[in-house]
């Protein structure tokens, strides 16, 4: 650009071309510590920067593609994988958690309805067993009552039968010492007779 | 201009280290293939040694590792969706690639690969060319209704249309360009006020008390230039996201 202005300011001016020519070659000698132009600009080092960019960043690709990339998202994937496990066993475990609580609060219903059962059954047998003998103990008591009545009567029956003969006796007795001897058959009839009165 | 120490141009200029000549075109090993190679051993290392323990519960390594991996993935799956994932290696390699050197640029005496256009230029031309070839190869010529945006009234469509291709040119210019500028003003202006506190301090000691402003400036510009750094790879790399987007999904 400077060598273009340089050029231009040449022609401009063609009386002093001795100065113009000395600004070229300063110009130019300036460059020269430069490689001649501003380094990002300069066209001579872009054969040499594409060909190592390409070579570099080929196998940077390359090496993104085959190795990095799949570790990389094998480890994820692999993280993934083992949380998922996790959740489902977690919830396989929950699951069965849940099925032994059912299991045991239905174990535990069942043996309060047979507890309940046995006991209600074992009442009955001793509320059975109490009645049985209860009445057997009733009808034992009922005979022997039975029995003492019966003695009772004979007894008063053998009483009541001593005390027409006491008395005849002693009505025998009586008249006998009183008036003298009088028979036994009017003593009894008058016994009798008295009695029914 | 001579002092090297405050020439803020002397940075950008490239060594040949090894000569090499092939079928007429100077191809030489320089400084900026050096840091080519650097950037790519760099990133190589870190990312494979990194998330080489593939560990369940990662550590400091491969959790740095893994943020990176999913940042970019997730940015390239926002603006491309889940069909944009086969372009992950072209646009982490992008990422990368950009945001090693930028920061290596970063470095005192280290050479920045991205300050030359022809660098950042080829980057975005492999951008805008696979973004092209992919587009044409996946939808054919439906690929042409990215300049005809649908709901835009007939009597507009041409100019729409105009606007859209011009657009669709631009977009390599601008993606070089951003980049390379960025990283060539932010150095210079690094090695302007840098070359102040030089300049002033050999003015004996109210020189040395003047060059404290300048000082100031650098440690502020140096900070500002690594959010810079690492902005751009950044910029970079999500207008690759958006321009695949259009390749994949053309019809707006």
């Amino acid at each position: 650009m400077t060598w273009f202005i340089s050029q231009a300011y040449a022609e401009e001016t063609p009386a002093t071309a001795t100065p113009a020519a000395g600004t070229t070659a300063t110009t130019a000698h300036e460059g020269g510590g430069h490689g001649g132009v501003f380094p990002p600009f300069d066209p001579s080092t872009f054969p040499s920067q594409l060909l190592w960019l390409a070579i570099v960043f080929i196998a940077l690709y390359r090496l993104m593609s085959k190795r990095i990339i799949p570790q990389i998202s094998g480890i994820i994937e692999a993280r993934a994988a083992a949380i998922k496990a996790d959740l489902e066993q977690a919830e396989a475990s929950r699951e069965a958690s849940e099925a032994a609580g059912a299991a045991y609060a239905a174990a535990l219903a069942a043996a309060r309805a047979k507890a309940g059962s046995i006991a209600a059954e074992t009442r009955n047998r001793v509320n059975h067993d109490i009645d049985s003998n209860r009445r057997a103990a009733e009808a034992q008591l009922a005979d022997r009552l039975a029995l003492a009545e019966k003695h009772v009567d004979d007894v008063k029956k053998a009483a009541v039968g001593h005390v027409s003969s006491i008395a005849i006796e002693t009505t025998n007795a009586l008249v006998d010492s009183l008036i003298g001897a009088v028979s036994h058959d009017e003593v009894v009839a008058a016994v009798a007779a008295a009695e029914k009165r | 201009m001579a002092d090297v120490r405050t020439d803020p141009i002397h940075q950008f200029g490239i060594h040949k280290l090894v000569d090499i000549n092939i079928g007429g075109y100077d191809v030489s090993f320089t400084n900026s293939s050096l840091f080519m190679v650097i950037t790519l051993v760099a990133i190589a290392v870190l990312l494979l040694w990194g998330s080489s323990a593939k560990a369940i519960v990662p550590g400091r390594m491969q959790a740095l590792v893994e943020v990176t991996y999913d940042f970019v993935a997730g940015t390239l799956r926002g603006a491309a969706g889940e069909a944009g994932m086969r372009f992950m290696p072209l646009v982490f390699s992008l990422f990368m690639f950009v945001l090693t050197a930028n920061m290596f640029g970063m470095v005192p005496y280290f050479f920045t690969v991205t300050s030359h256009i022809i660098v950042t230029a080829a980057l975005a031309l492999l951008v805008i060319l696979t973004v092209t070839i992919y587009g044409f190869y996946k939808n054919g010529t439906h690929f042409f209704n990215l300049f005809v945006p649908s709901g835009v009234p007939a009597p507009i469509v041409p100019l729409v249309t105009l606007i859209e291709i011009i657009s669709f040119l631009s977009r390599p210019l601008s993606l070089a360009v951003r980049l390379f500028a960025n990283m060539l003003a932010g150095h210079i202006t690094l090695k302007v006020f840098a070359g102040f506190v030089v300049t002033l301090t050999s003015f004996g000691f109210f020189g040395s008390l003047g060059a404290l402003l300048p000082l100031a400036m650098v440690v502020a510009l140096t900070a500002l230039e690594f959010l810079v750094a690492f902005l751009q790879a950044y910029v970079f790399t999500i207008l690759t996201c958006m321009y695949l987007n259009d390749a994949l999904h053309p019809g707006h």
